[in-house]
């Protein structure tokens, strides 16, 4: 079988006054129907992995790679118009917060609707069907009433259920969540990534989970890469994270507080240990 | 180490320069943008117009010459002569200077006034806000050039009164837009923090808010700078501002409108330097805009 | 002695109350943790304590003083806050010197430039950021710069508002570290707001529970090595933020 997505060598470059920088330097991972985490610190270029897959990245941003395959279609070669057919419908991003993903002019119920109504044409009896069943799916309880209500009326871990409902409707193989839960409580956290979870298992979908907390990817990942400054230090199977070799991988791990915590100083990465500066 | 090393140090050694390298970077980011760096010459030329023009202008701006009435631009009088027989381009150099000075003394009162008011208002809200801020309304809610009509109407012509009338007109502006950008931190952490630390109000606003609304006030300035020049003019055109003989454009044109059918250069030649001043300033104002308050670049 | 002690605290925001009926007593030398989701009104008793918050009933003493609505110099000395967005709490146009000389001009204290270059040492910032601007510094800096601005008072109580909730974990753990050793030399009394347990767990002796702004539990922060809590809703947070795995552990 052939993956779902084969990345080989990615590269993303932004312009600045001191030259191009590279805030991807060659990454490559393949993706099945899965759940790959990719774990990294802010600037590692974990989300722009992300964004690049969907081609979010906009001038003067650039983008190149030697292999960039979805589902067998080549998405390097496509245009931007022939992209939109497969963002949302076959491939779709729940981003980190939903106060600013939502439209808060329009109900929530219509932009589920939108979501699919963008991709297909649905007689309006059956949107509605599909609508209220992807609610309940996301376990809304009364799917009719958060239907017909704003984004602002919904609290933080439902405006992100709604937006994990819009970007599973329209059906698609492959779901990228850049910190889904991170603006979240820690108890509903847990909530909304096992309800992701549910949803990608259940449909036989590919996910890709970003996120800066490992022990969250290690949780709900099967396998887990680890990035910093642009490059992939560290690729292991989740539940052998705690054997991860990579002197930054270790440093990470060592670096968290646990919550049954009796050490008294917690050890600092010493960035000079892989870097070679 | 040379100069310029000495301003971009990444860790500068004294208070002073680590200012002086962030306004070098400033004029670098300034200097990439054409349209900036023409706006800029052009109100270099206009200072160094105002300060030189006795040099510059080759006869006097008041000196007249009944017999040479009314003169096409020639080689002896490059832009004509008006109905005294007064060469043009000698009244439009020494017209800069008062350009200049009605441009500087608006800025030097009304920015200022605004500036203050509107961190007031902005920095306690409440009654103190409202109460400012209807007092600012009230003067928004005037037609800037009926109001400096009417004060002018009230104290008199001239062009200190005229001077006076615009700046009473352009505060309330400016009043606004320093009330909305404290309103954007006044409960920010960081003015949490000075708070914590027992400074005071007067302090507070003195040397955290104010300098925060220090670039959109500049901005602002300088692309309202346009609009000044246009109402002194509106006010010289009038009969209100500038009183004869002079030099200022604004009468120029209006003394030229007589005569605009058959001489048009009398009205003109202060006309295009009206034009080339307030282009000046819009372009610099632009650029300054992207240089100093980058969150509104590429907006408007 | 008491550092901090809270008696039935009710604060608001606009006339509806956000914390209702808080009692706490905090030691000298004690570092305490107050630990709550989003909404449950734990920055809030930060801030009314700061003096940032000044709608509240019932009382509140500082080493023994009761303390006054609004913010005040005197209490200043005693007492500061470190915030939780570390680019957020710096003056984007001052100066690391000129934001650590403020406290010390603001109370006419002299031999400024010393004490800003040992505040610096102490932080762990070497002296080349004296000079730097916040956006020439990394989150981490700047949160070390925001830290030493609270200690340029000598104060004896710190009040940290999510000090490392918007750092990386790698940069968290110097953070934390620091703060830790601050308040060992110093002798420094903590409270500090956080929804990160482990946080409480590696650096608080005690901590109090909120809930949609009451206190549900008092308990010393061994209770998060047992999980021994009592009411239900600090179970629950006690197992969504990872301890239903030391649960499950001990189970087997």
């Amino acid at each position: 079988m052939t993956p779902l997505l084969e990345i080989e060598n990615l590269r993303v470059s932004f312009p600045t006054t001191q030259g191009r920088i590279e805030v991807v330097k060659g990454v490559s991972f393949t993706l099945g129907r899965e759940r790959l985490g990719i774990v990294g610190e802010s600037g590692s270029g974990k989300s722009m992995t992300g964004r690049a897959i969907l081609r979010l990245i906009r001038s003067p941003g650039e983008v190149t790679a030697e292999r960039m395959m979805f589902d067998g279609t080549d998405l390097l070669s496509r245009s931007e118009r022939a992209m939109r057919p497969l963002r949302g419908a076959r491939m779709s991003m729940i981003m980190q917060d939903p106060k600013f993903s939502l439209n808060p002019v329009m109900t929530v119920g219509a932009q589920i609707a939108e979501a699919v109504r963008a991709h297909e044409s649905v007689p309006r009896r059956a949107l509605a069907n599909r609508v209220r069943e992807m609610l309940e799916a996301v376990r809304i309880n009364d799917p009719d009433r958060v239907a017909r209500m704003y984004p602002h009326e919904v609290s933080g871990g439902m405006g992100q259920r709604v937006m994990i409902a819009m970007m599973l409707i329209p059906r698609p193989d492959l779901l990228i969540a850049d910190e889904p839960t991170s603006a979240l409580d820690v108890s509903v956290q847990a909530q909304v990534l096992d309800l992701i979870d549910e949803l990608i298992v259940n449909n036989g979908m590919g996910l890709l989970l970003i996120s800066h907390d490992l022990n969250l990817v290690a949780r709900y990942c099967d396998r887990i890469l680890v990035m910093n400054s642009g490059e992939v230090v560290e690729s292991c199977d989740a539940a052998d994270l705690h054997a991860a070799t990579h002197p930054y991988t270790r440093g990470l791990l060592a670096a968290i507080p646990r919550i049954d915590e009796t050490r008294d100083v917690l050890p600092v990465l010493d960035r000079s240990a892989w870097s070679g500066t | 180490m040379s100069a310029r090393d000495w301003l971009l140090d990444e860790s500068p050694n004294s208070r002073m320069q680590a200012n002086a390298g962030r306004f070098y970077r400033m004029g670098l980011a300034l200097l990439r943008n054409p349209l900036a760096v023409l706006g800029a010459l052009i109100i270099l030329l206009l200072i160094a117009t105002a300060v030189f023009a006795p040099w510059i202008a080759p006869e006097s701006p008041v000196g007249q010459m009944l017999d040479r009435r009314l003169l096409p631009p020639s080689s002896a009088n490059w832009m004509g002569t008006d109905e005294l027989g007064r060469d043009i381009f000698s009244r439009v150099v020494y017209g800069a200077r008062i350009t200049l000075m009605i441009v500087a003394l608006v800025a030097i009162i009304a920015a200022p006034l605004g500036l203050i008011i509107g961190a007031v208002a902005g920095y306690f809200g409440g009654w103190v806000d409202k109460l400012l801020m209807g007092f600012t309304d009230i003067f928004l809610s005037m037609p800037k050039l009926i109001l400096a009509l009417a004060f002018v109407a009230a104290l008199g012509p001239g062009i200190e009164n005229a001077i006076i009338a615009i700046a009473i007109t352009a505060w309330p502006a400016y009043a606004r837009i320093a009330r909305a950008e404290t309103i954007t931190f006044r409960s920010s952490e960081f003015i949490s923090a000075v708070k914590l630390v027992g400074a005071s109000d007067a302090r507070i606003i003195g040397l955290h808010v104010v300098p925060l609304c220090m670039s959109s006030m500049i901005v602002r300035v300088t692309l309202d700078m346009a609009g000044i020049i246009l109402t002194a003019a509106g006010l010289g055109f009038l009969g209100l501002g500038a009183q004869p003989p002079l030099p200022e454009w604004g009468a120029m044109i209006s003394r030229g409108r007589v005569f605009i059918l058959d001489q048009w250069w009398v009205a003109t030649m202060p006309g295009f330097a009206i034009i080339l001043v307030s282009l000046g300033f819009c372009f610099l104002g632009d650029g300054l805009r992207d240089v100093l308050d980058p969150k509104q670049a590429g907006k408007s | 002695m008491t550092a901090i002690s809270l008696k039935s605290l009710t604060i608001s925001y606009g006339g509806i109350p956000a914390v209702h009926d808080v009692s706490l007593e905090i030691g000298d030398g004690e570092s305490f943790a107050l630990v709550g989701e989003s909404g449950s009104g734990k920055s809030t008793v930060l801030r009314a304590i700061a003096g940032l918050a000044p709608e509240w009933t019932g009382e509140i003493s500082v080493l023994g003083a009761p303390r006054g609505h609004g913010p005040d110099r005197a209490f200043a000395r005693t007492c500061q806050m470190v915030f939780q967005d570390p680019y957020g709490s710096l003056h984007p146009r001052k100066t690391v010197d000129s934001v650590l000389s403020e406290p010390l001009i603001v109370h006419g204290l002299s031999e400024r430039s010393g004490r800003v270059s040992e505040a610096l040492d102490m932080v762990g910032l070497g002296q080349e950021f004296r000079f730097r601007f916040p956006h020439q510094l990394s989150g981490g800096q700047r949160q070390r710069v925001a830290i030493a601005r609270a200690l340029m008072l000598k104060p004896r109580i710190m009040l940290l508002d999510e000090p490392t909730s918007a750092l990386d974990v790698s940069v968290q753990a110097e953070i934390l570290n620091l703060l830790k050793r601050l308040r060992r030399d110093q002798g420094l009394t903590y409270l500090m707001v956080t929804h990160n347990l482990p946080v409480v767990a590696f650096m608080c002796d005690r901590m109090a529970v909120m809930n949609a702004g009451r206190v549900v539990e008092t308990a010393p922060s061994s209770a998060l090595r047992t999980g021994d809590f009592s009411d239900p809703y600090a179970q629950h947070l006690y197992a969504a933020s990872g301890g239903d795995e030391i649960a499950s552990k001990d189970g087997q």
